[in-house]
């Protein structure tokens, strides 16, 4: 098709299309779809069910930040270069840039946090939690490179994740406070006109951000806000508090945009078993790549 | 987790009535005047948290028939009661360790005593199912009993676990059980078939809209979204955990067929590539859905066969995170002792007795 289209007819041939498609824009029936309009369940609310992913580099630090050799690094005789674990993935170990979440651009970490945070890139790979496929917690979850699917009916709402299988319970009544700390936490949700707004908390205060480094404590509470801005694309804002860490509450937004292919479905990413040989490898009876048993 | 003590005694003391007059069981199991809740799609609503935790066994002891009597349902209760007296006391905090060579208790913990009562909760109902006090779950065929696989069957399954267990069984993380790596749950607890593990946390979610029912399985958080209606299935070679499920209602009942189960995820230790669960998950009152499964798989049993499990409500009763990988130190202590256990065998050989 590619090679066809690069003849003089097939150049004719996609102008032609390209008018079709921008005249089908102005048409009343493109319109109505890109008008905001959303979709709404039987009683009205707006009907978040589908499959959603974030698209970007969020993933890799949700600050402002340009593009780096590698997720951990070490003094270079000029400058610094990949540590040495991660240089055989050469740039596919490397990090995109983005130009982040976060609100006002800066995470106000006060400063024995910021300072934890800086040691955490310094010692990446023993630290952060995706490494050993442990749950993301929220609101890593949400913009991890995978997609993830809400459940929404009249008495439930329900998210799971591809990533190590995690999932939410969001409750519509409130148990009360949380009867013990986890990765996912505890969730809340009301509607507040068409947002659905999640109130999080109970976290074990293990989870963090992303892949550089930014972290919380088991103080954290996050208020999730979930926003439909036409029938593909949600809206997502989390705002979080946490004293411990933080000097005031800040927030993060970003857009999540539905998979629309009719065959796209929720995969299974089950790491657990991935990471058996970096977390159990040197207690095999004789470890892979040494010669005596040990 | 555990805490969840409560004896369903209604269904128990129904299920004694019923059993003296079987004509009447099916009038008496259930409200009559009960009308299951209905999703604006018109179907049964089957979401909540549900249990199918029992002490019915999963199958028939011999020399028994298919239903228990008054006097036997009491008394399971009773010792279910009692047991669950003893298991509760709590702990003595001056007992000294073990000693060498352990206790001489038996039960997962081998040896050293482990899980008491408190965590354990292997269920203290008997199944009731339309009235009839089970003692079984295996209901088909007739014996209430797992059919004999074949012969072929048990061949492969040989080879199979030759070929894929290098060693001995603590050599490799790969050859531990899928419960101790944290993987699925022991005892077919997400299934599919979805059945009691006999230990702990035999509890669901189930979260159903128009096109998705969700079931959410306390163990491992393992969630199996079913499809409603048709589409392509997955191609041969895609076999998830817990497979490939699609779901139809037939009246009232929602019927799920899975196929594409993983490799690894071996049905009772022996299922093939073709195994086909079909369950049928239907609402019978308020607090019960009767839960029916069907193990079709013709290249290692000659007939299919199956059986049935409530699934009791859970009310307003929550279900909690299980990060089982997260707090994993298990497997890396259970690798390590063997490897110290090498160690203390390969010292004492060199030493000059």
């Amino acid at each position: 098709m590619r090679q066809k289209l690069l003849t003089p007819s097939g150049r004719a041939a996609r102008r032609v299309a390209m008018g079709a498609l921008v005249a089908g824009l102005l048409a009343p029936v493109g319109a109505s779809a890109q008008a905001g309009e959303i979709p709404r369940n039987a009683s009205g609310r707006p009907d978040l069910n589908g499959l959603w992913q974030a698209l970007g580099n969020a993933h890799w630090d949700i600050e402002p930040h340009a593009a780096r050799a590698a997720l951990q690094m070490r003094e270079g005789p000029v400058v610094p270069v990949p540590a040495a674990e991660v240089l055989a993935l050469g740039a596919v170990g490397s990090v995109p840039w983005y130009w982040g979440i976060v609100e006002g651009g800066e995470i106000p970490y006060l400063p024995e946090a910021l300072a934890i945070r800086d040691e955490n890139r310094v010692n990446y790979l023993d630290r952060d939690p995706e490494i050993r496929c442990y749950l993301p917690g929220v609101p890593r979850a949400t913009y991890m490179p995978f997609p993830f699917q809400i459940f929404q009916s009249e008495s439930k709402f329900f998210i799971t994740y591809e990533y190590a299988g995690a999932v939410r319970d969001v409750y519509l009544t409130d148990p009360g406070p949380p009867e013990v700390d986890s990765w996912m936490g505890q969730s809340v949700g009301s509607w507040e006109g068409d947002t659905f707004v999640v109130r999080v908390s109970g976290f074990n205060g293990q989870a963090w951000f992303d892949r550089a480094g930014n972290h919380h404590s088991y103080q954290m509470t996050v208020e999730e806000r979930y926003t439909l801005m036409g029938p593909n694309h949600l809206q997502y804002e989390a705002r979080i508090e946490d004293p411990q860490t933080f000097s005031r509450p800040w927030t993060i937004r970003l857009p999540l945009y539905r998979h629309v292919d009719p065959n796209a479905r929720l995969g299974q990413f089950k790491c657990v078993e991935f990471v058996e040989e970096l977390m159990y490898g040197h207690l095999r009876r004789v470890p892979i790549g040494s010669e005596e048993p040990r | 987790m555990k805490a969840r003590t409560t004896i369903p005694l209604l269904a128990l003391s129904i299920a004694a009535a019923c059993v003296a007059t079987p004509a009447a069981a099916q009038a008496q199991s259930g409200n009559s005047n009960w009308v299951a809740p209905r999703t604006p799609e018109g179907q049964p609503d089957l979401q909540g948290n549900w249990t199918n935790a029992t002490v019915t066994p999963f199958e028939r002891p011999s020399g028994v028939g298919p239903v228990m009597s008054a006097e036997e349902v009491a008394a399971i209760r009773e010792a279910a009661e009692t047991r669950a007296q003893s298991l509760t006391r709590p702990s003595d905090p001056n007992r000294p360790a073990p000693p060498v060579g352990g206790d001489g208790s038996t039960g997962a913990a081998g040896g050293v005593g482990g899980y008491d009562g408190i965590y354990i909760d292997r269920g203290d109902a008997v199944a009731v199912v339309r009235g009839e006090a089970r003692t079984s779950l295996v209901t088909f065929p007739a014996d209430g009993r797992v059919p004999a696989t074949t012969e072929a069957s048990r061949a492969e399954r040989l080879e199979y676990g030759r070929s894929s267990r290098a060693g001995g069984a603590y050599d490799h993380p790969e050859n531990r059980p899928l419960g101790e790596r944290c993987i699925m749950s022991f005892g077919s607890n997400a299934g599919p078939p979805m059945l009691p593990n006999g230990f702990y946390n035999n509890n669901y979610t189930i979260v159903q809209t128009a096109d998705h029912v969700v079931i959410m399985t306390e163990m491992i958080h393992d969630t199996r979204i079913i499809r409603i209606g048709d589409g392509p299935r997955l191609p041969p070679d895609v076999r998830p955990w817990m497979g490939d499920s699609w779901g139809r209602w037939e009246g009232d009942t929602l019927v799920v067929e899975t196929t594409n189960l993983h490799p690894m995820q071996r049905f009772r230790s022996n299922s093939s590539d073709n195994l086909k669960v079909i369950e049928r998950f239907t609402r019978e009152d308020e607090d019960t859905i009767v839960y029916h499964f069907t193990i079709d798989d013709p290249s290692v049993y000659a007939e299919p066969w199956g059986g049935e499990v409530p699934l009791e409500s859970m009310g307003n009763e929550l279900i909690y995170e299980y990060a089982c990988h997260e707090g994993n130190y298990a497997l890396s202590n259970i690798l390590s002792g063997a490897r110290y256990q090498e160690r203390q065998a390969a010292q004492n050989q060199s030493e000059p007795r």
